[in-house]
């Protein structure tokens, strides 16, 4: 374990929901959010391709953004659950991305004082656009938890759905403990309070409460994903795959 | 979707010191909403500062029918363009 490892957690975590977002290009209920999705959806993988770099730059073994996306199988990616769930329906697609940003707007704002330069930099850039994913997000949730009678009933089932993944986000893997210890990443722990206040902040107009928590879902960190993660690769990497090394 | 969610009209001020100018408009559910598909939809590529939306509903047009007693009375006005005057080379760019 290393410090690069902790790095393509973080960098796994914004491809992958980068990607879950992406999937809803052409697919979205009106023109507007067709738009909003995938603009969120590149902000992800902007920081995605950043993070791949440094964290190859850093392996020195001369695996490059593209190597560290396309040429690693399900196991090999280390990005928590929450972030591979699938789309679902709007309810499940909003609250994903609400408890996504509500932990990454804090990261992000304490790796602006990271020791290395390259994270801080794109931390200084990534926590103005989580900031509007807790917005947009945020908002929706609001709309469809109190809302319809209809739009209600499905919050409700993406809290109960999504909730089992929201503590895997404050677990620091081997390698993240090493990061932090060395002042590279902020503790995820630490993150606990300010994720609190957006949620309560979010869903005190929603009418939403957050459940109770018995058996919380992990495995990311080493590798053991959902049966969705593998599909999603599947096509993700199907283009490099086929014809490695492609241009356009 | 057009009978369930109002239309609005979208205006973006591209600098500070520009007045805001018409863009185009979106479907939103109600003012925050349709703040954020604006910016999502209209500020993509940097065009702007500041936006403001405004309810479809709440602007009232001139009627096209009545173009021709509106608009084409001031055609042969010419003497209300300032452009009977002589400028010195002075003063250079107005």
């Amino acid at each position: 374990m290393a410090v690069h490892d902790a790095i393509l957690e973080v960098a796994d975590d914004c491809l992958v929901l980068g990607h879950r977002l992406s999937e809803w290009c052409g697919h979205a209920p009106m023109l507007e959010e067709d738009l909003a999705l995938p603009n969120m959806a590149l902000d992800l993988i902007g920081t995605a391709r950043v993070l791949y770099d440094r964290a190859g730059a850093l392996e020195g073994k001369g695996r490059s953004e593209d190597d560290m996306a396309y040429l690693r199988d399900e196991r090999e990616y280390r990005n928590c659950l929450l972030v591979e769930r699938p789309n679902g329906d709007f309810a499940q697609t909003m609250l994903r991305q609400l408890f996504f940003a509500a932990f990454m707007h804090p990261f992000w704002q304490a790796a602006q004082s990271s020791k290395d330069e390259v994270i801080a930099g794109v931390a200084g850039k990534a926590v103005k656009e989580l900031a509007y994913h807790i917005r947009h997000a945020g908002e929706w949730v609001v709309r469809l938890g109190d809302g319809t009678e209809e739009s209600a009933v499905r919050m409700q089932a993406a809290l109960l759905a999504l909730s089992i993944y929201v503590e895997e986000l404050f677990e620091s893997s081997p390698a993240a403990q090493e990061a932090e210890a060395a002042g590279i990443l902020p503790e995820r722990a630490a993150m606990r309070a300010a994720f609190d206040a957006t949620i309560a902040e979010v869903f005190t107009q929603a009418g939403l409460d957050m459940p109770e928590v018995t058996f919380p879902q992990t495995g990311g960190r080493t590798g053991l994903h959902g049966e969705g993660l593998g599909h999603m690769l599947a096509e993700m990497q199907s283009v490099h795959r086929s014809c490695p090394g492609v241009t356009w | 979707m057009s009978q369930e969610t109002p239309l609005w009209e979208v205006f973006i001020r591209p600098r500070n010191g520009l007045s805001h100018k018409h863009v185009g408009s979106i479907h939103a559910a109600d003012e925050v909403l349709a703040l954020q598909a604006a910016r999502d939809v209209y500020t993509r590529r940097g065009e702007g500062t500041s936006i403001w939306v405004v309810p479809s509903a709440a602007i009232t047009a001139s009627d096209p029918d009545q173009q021709a007693e509106n608009f084409e009375p001031t055609a042969d006005k010419i003497y209300r363009h300032p452009t009977f005057y002589e400028i010195p080379d002075e003063v250079g760019h107005m």
